[in-house]
């Protein structure tokens, strides 16, 4: 199996285990969405160095992601995956900013080291709540859900579509990819190549979207979605919105880990 | 009229590069018939079906559902009792799960959660395909995805079937399997296939498409005994039907 397709396998069987019954697959999307919404809001309205002080929100996608059973190897690796863009961001911070921010005996750490670790922990953080959060309710719940909150469903169907499809431009690219390196005796694609190959790559996915496309109209897709799990807001999801901010606020204005430190070392206040 | 009588008049349609798929067909096929279309590749065969189902639209003539005619205003009603299954299962196949994949036509429908779960469990127990309801549709096996499209056009509850290659790909066991399955729907049935045998198993008329042309129509026995008609239309007999006397 190539690359591509045990990538695509691997992200379809993250979506797929949205559909077990778990503790948060229960919950009504919405309130997973609001309350990922705010855990996102309060990680990046933190300072550009803080990084202990972010540590304790990681609560928030290890606790979602035991209600919601979810294998941890799997996640991780998505994680990884993206990880380069996050690390590209960041990258500069240690050439541009080289003020001394902390000393570890003769050790000193510039200000730009602090902040690209933060540029990691936030990317951890925030990319692995969107995964957990996409593992916990499906793809599709989470489309409705977000259109039930206001979201306007032209946006929400692109957004799904874009998964959707995500999946067929990637099959065939595993296609058009096997069948390269069976002809191609082991040697490398020459630059001049990769024009045509991709040319003819889109306009078989462009067929293939055609074709599901149609296949949605034939069953009476008319642009909006809609879900077999209702969503049902009861008192549960009120307490798990509720209950998660008020923990994200408690992070945001007290420096746990310090707090913690000092109460630790008895010079707590 | 009964409305499961399904019509093509002088159906004609070119695809954008000016390539005619189909020139002057006109058609009917009634109530609980089970019409197998056939022609060599190109003939025009799937265009037709297409049309069948209003995802198409005519662009000389007309298809008719009963009394409604098939045009894009009443294209949802034409897909509520002209029930479509795609050449490629994975083409139908999309949602997480076989029971949200097999739910997504009856949610469309606009009918509720409960009658939906019904229909969903009825058509899924239809095509033996029930202890599949929370296996993701990618991991199916090529008879499976098979059942699982079908169900999910079945939970729809369609007057008319229509089908395009529908053994395509499978084995053995599982195209018997589908012959059992099709023969056991009571719908009113329009197959294209390349598999003439599942024609001779399943269909009692026979429609071959040349060149976009209605070539010929007629019973089994004498479409399939004709071989100069079959020669001409780059097709064979049956494997299983009697060779044909010259």
């Amino acid at each position: 199996m190539s690359r591509i397709d045990a990538a695509l396998r691997d992200l379809r069987s993250l979506e797929a285990l949205a559909a077990r019954d778990t503790a948060l697959a229960r919950l009504d999307a919405r309130a997973k969405v609001v309350a990922t919404l705010v855990f996102i809001v309060t990680v990046v309205s933190f300072d550009r160095y803080a990084v202990a002080a972010l540590m304790p929100l990681a609560a928030f996608p290890l606790a979602l992601a035991m209600l919601g059973e979810l294998p941890a190897r799997p996640l991780l690796r998505k994680l990884l995956f993206a990880a380069p863009f996050a690390v590209l961001v960041g990258l500069f911070n240690p050439l541009l900013d080289r003020a001394p921010m902390l000393a570890f005996g003769a050790v000193h750490v510039s200000a730009g080291w602090v902040s690209f670790a933060s540029i990691l922990v936030r990317f951890a953080l925030t990319v692995g709540a969107a995964l957990v959060l996409v593992a916990g309710t499906g793809m599709n719940t989470l489309c409705v859900a977000l259109t039930r909150l206001g979201v306007p469903p032209v946006m929400t169907t692109q957004l799904l579509f874009l998964f959707r499809y995500a999946f067929v431009l990637g099959a065939e690219a595993a296609r058009t990819s096997t069948a390269r390196e069976l002809r191609s005796g082991g040697r490398a694609m020459a630059l001049a190549a990769y024009g045509p190959l991709l040319g003819h790559l889109l306009l078989r996915a462009f067929e293939r979207a055609q074709r599901i496309h149609l296949a949605m109209l034939a069953r009476g897709f008319d642009g909006e979605l809609r879900s077999l799990r209702a969503l049902r807001w009861s008192t549960r999801d009120s307490l798990f919105v509720a209950g998660w901010s008020a923990f994200f606020l408690l992070v945001r204005l007290v420096d746990l880990p310090q707090w913690a430190g000092r109460a630790l070392l008895g010079a707590a206040p | 009229m009964s409305h499961h009588v399904l019509e093509a008049r002088g159906l004609s349609f070119a695809y954008p590069d000016g390539t005619p798929a189909l020139q002057d067909v006109s058609c009917r096929f009634v109530h609980g018939e089970s019409v197998g279309i056939v022609g060599a590749n190109g003939a025009g065969k799937s265009t037709l079906l297409l049309h069948l189902n209003g995802l198409l639209v005519p662009q000389a003539g007309e298809v008719r559902v009963g009394e409604l005619p098939v045009t894009p205003p009443t294209r949802a009603q034409v897909h509520r009792t002209v029930g479509f299954v795609f050449q490629d299962a994975d083409d139908q196949l999309f949602m997480p799960t076989v029971e949200e994949d097999v739910a997504f036509g009856p949610l469309n429908m606009g009918l509720p959660a409960d009658e939906v779960r019904a229909r969903v469990r009825a058509a899924l127990e239809a095509v033996d395909a029930l202890p599949l309801a929370a296996r993701a549709p990618y991991r199916l096996s090529g008879g499976e995805k098979r059942a699982v499209a079908i169900a999910g056009v079945l939970a729809m509850a369609p007057s008319i079937l229509v089908l395009d290659e529908p053994s395509a790909g499978l084995d053995p066991a599982a195209r018997r399997r589908l012959i059992g399955l099709l023969r056991s729907f009571s719908h009113t049935k329009v197959i294209a296939t390349h598999d003439l045998d599942l024609v001779l198993d399943v269909c009692s008329r026979v429609l071959v498409l040349h060149r976009g042309r209605v070539e010929a129509d007629g019973p089994p026995a004498r479409i399939f005994g004709d071989a100069a008609l079959l020669a001409r239309c780059h097709l064979e007999p049956p494997l299983s039907a009697a060779a044909p006397k010259q």
